[in-house]
C-alpha cells in the first residue's frame, strides 16, 4: 500500500457560480521512502496541490477528491483537531522562501521547540536537547548559540536549514519540499539539496520534491509527475522520462534544459504562457502551444492514456523517437 | 538601541521650542486679555487697568513676554495662574491624577475590547461577525461623545440606578490623598466601601472616554491581523499542526501588535489631553476642564503651562512606544 494515495484531487477558487479550477483531477501516489519529483512551470498547480494535501487551502478555496489517503487514513474529511496530529508530525513541508517562512518575532529555538512540544511527549531540558540535536543534524555550525538567534540574524541558507530541522523534528513519514532551493544563492542550493537527500535516506522518509530543476529530479527521484495548468500531463518512472518523454509538454520542458541544447544558438522554448483563469482553451489545455496540435486536440479534452511505461494526457502520445503517433 | 534613543531625544528639543511658540502665539491671538475678562461688564479705571497689566508683565512687547516665559519654563517655573495666583504646576499636579485615573481606566476598557474585537473581525473576515464588529466600531467612532455619555447616564444611572451620575467618589467618604489616584488611595486607607464607590464612579466615564480609542484600536488590529495572517510564517505555523488559537495569539498577534501599539500610544496622548468633553459631562475634576476654563479666562500662564505639560507627557508616551517597539520586534532591538 502506498504511503500517500491521491485520487482525483481538485481545488477550486472563486464563487460557486464562476469557479476557477486551479488543480483538476490530480492523481499522485508516493511509496514509503520514495522520492517523487513534481515538475512544471509556475502556475501549473504544483504548490496548490501540496497545500491542499496539507489542509492549508482556506475558504473560499474548495478541495475535493475521490481519495486522499495518508498511511491508510483518509485526510479529506478528517476533523481539524485530528488532522493537526498528523500534519507537522507525519507529514511536514518546507517552503520556497525560508527567510519569510520563519516568524521574525521568535528565536530559532522557540520555533523548533514549539513543534516538538506539539507532537512529542518531550518536556523541559529534553526539548532543548532535542532541538540542539536537530540543529546539528542539519549541519548548522555553532548550533548552541543559534538556538537563541532570531531569523533576521540568519542567512537564507541557514534559515532553510532551520526550516528543514523543524520539518524533520518529529521524524515524518513524508516530507514535501516546495522548491526548497529556488530562493537561495546558487552556491548554497547544492548544499541544501544534498542535506535534504541525505536526511531523506537516513530517516527513510517519503519525499515529494517540487522543482523547476529537472537535473536534480533525474538524479534523485524514482518517479516524475509533470503538471501543466493544474493537470497532471505525464507520470513516468525517472528512467523513462528523460529518454522517452511521452507528452509534447514534457518534451518541450526537456528541450529547454541548457545542457540539452549543445551547439544550438538559442535555448529551445515553448511559445506562449500557461493559460490563466480567463483563457482556458477548450479541449487539450496545451493545444494553443503544442507543436503537434490536431483538430481533435482543440475540441476534446484528453484523459491520461498509457504510453510505454508512462501515462500521458495526450491523444497522440509521442513514440520512442519523440514523434507524435498520428492515427 | 541607546543611540536610537539618544537620537529620538535629540528630536524632542526643537519639538519643545515649537510647542512653546505655538501655545504662546495661539493664546495671544484670541482677542481680549485676563483683566478685561475678569472685569466683565463693569467699568475699568484706565489707570488701574494699566497697573494690572504692568503687574502681570503684559504691557511688554510680545517677543519679550515670550522670552521671559521661555526662560522661566526652562527653569521649571511655569508662573502663577492669573486668576488664583497659585503656581500653574501646583494646580496641574492637583488635578492631573484625576485625569490619569480616568484615562488609565478608559484604556483598560479600550485596549482589551479593541484587540479582541479586531481579532474576531479578522478571523471572521467577510462574515456576519466581521461586519457586526466593524459596524459597531464605526458607530462608536462617529458618535458624538457628549450624546453617548448622556445616553449611558440616562440608562444606567437614571433608569436602572446602577451607577452614580457624576463625580469621582461619594461625598460620604473622606480619603486621605496620598497619590491623588482615588483607586490607590482608598485601598491604602483600607476602605473597601470607598474603593467600590470609586470603581462605580469610574465605569461610565471610562466607557465613554474609551469608546473612540476602542474603535480605533479595533480597526487597526483588524487590518494588521489580516496583513499578518497572509504572511509565510503563518503558513509555516499551520504546517506545524498548531492549534488555531496558538497561531493567532502567539504567531500573528505579536507581529500585528506593532502598528497597534503606535495607535495605542497616540490614543493615550489624546486621552490625557482631551478628556474635556467626558470630564465636563461627568463633572470630573481633571485637567481638561481646567484648561478649557483657563482659555475662557485668558489665563495665559495656565494655558501655556498646561499645554506644555501635556505635550511633554505625549512626547514621553511616544518615547515609551518607541522602546516598546524594541521589545516586540527583535529586528529593531538589534539595529544600531
Amino acid at each position: 500500500m502506498a504511503l500517500l494515495e491521491i485520487n482525483k484531487l481538485s481545488v477550486e477558487f472563486g464563487s460557486a457560480a464562476h469557479p476557477f479550477r486551479a488543480v483538476s483531477n490530480v492523481d499522485l501516489s508516493v511509496d514509503a521512502g520514495d522520492i517523487v519529483g513534481v515538475v512544471g512551470e509556475s502556475g501549473s498547480g504544483k504548490s496548490v496541490t501540496m497545500l491542499a494535501l496539507m489542509g492549508l487551502i482556506d475558504a473560499p478555496g474548495r478541495v475535493t477528491a475521490d481519495a486522499l489517503n495518508f498511511d491508510g487514513k483518509p485526510l479529506l474529511n478528517m476533523k481539524p483537531a485530528q488532522k493537526r496530529q498528523i500534519v507537522g508530525r507525519d507529514i511536514s513541508m518546507i517552503f520556497q522562501d525560508a527567510l519569510t517562512s520563519l516568524n521574525p518575532a521568535y528565536t530559532v529555538g522557540f520555533q523548533l521547540i514549539e513543534t516538538l512540544r506539539q507532537h512529542t511527549p518531550l518536556r523541559g531540558d529534553a526539548l532543548k536537547q532535542r532541538a540542539l540535536e536537530l540543529l546539528e543534524l542539519v549541519e548548522i555550525p555553532d548550533a548552541k548559540s543559534r538556538l537563541n538567534a532570531y531569523p533576521h540574524q540568519l542567512s537564507g541558507g541557514m534559515s532553510q536549514r532551520v526550516m528543514i530541522a523543524i520539518a524533520i523534528a518529529c521524524n515524518p513519514k513524508l516530507l514535501i519540499a516546495d522548491e526548497p532551493t529556488t530562493a537561495l544563492d546558487v552556491t548554497v542550493q547544492q548544499q541544501i539539496m544534498e542535506l535534504l537527500l541525505n536526511l531523506q535516506k537516513s530517516q527513510g522518509m517519503g519525499l515529494i520534491l517540487i522543482t523547476h530543476d529537472l537535473a536534480v529530479v533525474a538524479e534523485v527521484a524514482q518517479h516524475v509527475v509533470v503538471m501543466y495548468a493544474g493537470e497532471v500531463v505525464e507520470k513516468s518512472p525517472v528512467t523513462e522520462i528523460f529518454d522517452r518523454p511521452r507528452h509534447p509538454y514534457t518534451q518541450a520542458l526537456l528541450a529547454s534544459i541548457p545542457e540539452h541544447s549543445k551547439g544550438a544558438e538559442r535555448l529551445h522554448t515553448l511559445p506562449g504562457v500557461v493559460p490563466g483563469q480567463y483563457d482556458r482553451p477548450s479541449g487539450c489545455l496545451l493545444s494553443p502551444r503544442c507543436p503537434y496540435v490536431q483538430d481533435r486536440c482543440r475540441t476534446e479534452h484528453p484523459d491520461l492514456y498509457p504510453a510505454g511505461a508512462a501515462v500521458a494526457r495526450c491523444f497522440y502520445a509521442l513514440d520512442d523517437a519523440g514523434r507524435p503517433t498520428h492515427v | 538601541m541607546i543611540r536610537f534613543l539618544l537620537r529620538r531625544i535629540g528630536v524632542v528639543i526643537p519639538t519643545f521650542l515649537g510647542i512653546t511658540l505655538l501655545s504662546f502665539s495661539l493664546i495671544h491671538m484670541i482677542p481680549g486679555d485676563p483683566i478685561l475678562v475678569m472685569m466683565g461688564e463693569r467699568h475699568i479705571d484706565p489707570e488701574f487697568y494699566k497697573l494690572a497689566m504692568h503687574n502681570l508683565g503684559l504691557d511688554q512687547p510680545l517677543y519679550l513676554q515670550y522670552w521671559h516665559y521661555l526662560v522661566n519654563a526652562l527653569h521649571g517655573n511655569l508662573g502663577l495662574s492669573v486668576r488664583s495666583q497659585v503656581p500653574v504646576m501646583q494646580e496641574f499636579l492637583a488635578l492631573f491624577p484625576a485625569t490619569v485615573e480616568l484615562s488609565f481606566c478608559a484604556m483598560l476598557f479600550a485596549v482589551p475590547v479593541g484587540l479582541a474585537a479586531g481579532m474576531i473581525a479578522a478571523m471572521r473576515r467577510g462574515k456576519v461577525a466581521d461586519h457586526g464588529v466593524m459596524g459597531i466600531a464605526l458607530t462608536g467612532y462617529s458618535m458624538p461623545i457628549f450624546w453617548w455619555g448622556l445616553m449611558l447616564i440616562m440608562l444606567f444611572s437614571v433608569k436602572l440606578g446602577w451607577t452614580p451620575v457624576s463625580g469621582r467618589i461619594d461625598l460620604l467618604y473622606d480619603i486621605q490623598p496620598v497619590t491623588g489616584l482615588l483607586l490607590v488611595d482608598s485601598l491604602l486607607a483600607h476602605d473597601m466601601d470607598a474603593f467600590k464607590s470609586v470603581v462605580m464612579h469610574l465605569i461610565l466615564p471610562s466607557i465613554v472616554l474609551g469608546t473612540i480609542p476602542m474603535a480605533v484600536i479595533a480597526r487597526m488590529t483588524r487590518s494588521a491581523m489580516l496583513e499578518v495572517l497572509r504572511e509565510d510564517y503563518i503558513r509555516t505555523a499551520r504546517a506545524k499542526g498548531l492549534s488555531m488559537a496558538r497561531i493567532v495569539l502567539i504567531h500573528a498577534l505579536r507581529n500585528a501588535l506593532m502598528p497597534v501599539v503606535t495607535v495605542i500610544g497616540l490614543q493615550v496622548g489624546t486621552l490625557l489631553a482631551g478628556a474635556v468633553l467626558t470630564e465636563s459631562i461627568f463633572s470630573w475634576p481633571g485637567v481638561g476642564s481646567w484648561l478649557i476654563n483657563a482659555i475662557g479666562a485668558r489665563d495665559y500662564p495656565v494655558v501655556q503651562g498646561g499645554i506644555l505639560l501635556i505635550a511633554t507627557l505625549i512626547i514621553l508616551v511616544n518615547l515609551l512606544v518607541d522602546i516598546l517597539y524594541g521589545v516586540i520586534n527583535p529586528r529593531i532591538r538589534h539595529a544600531r
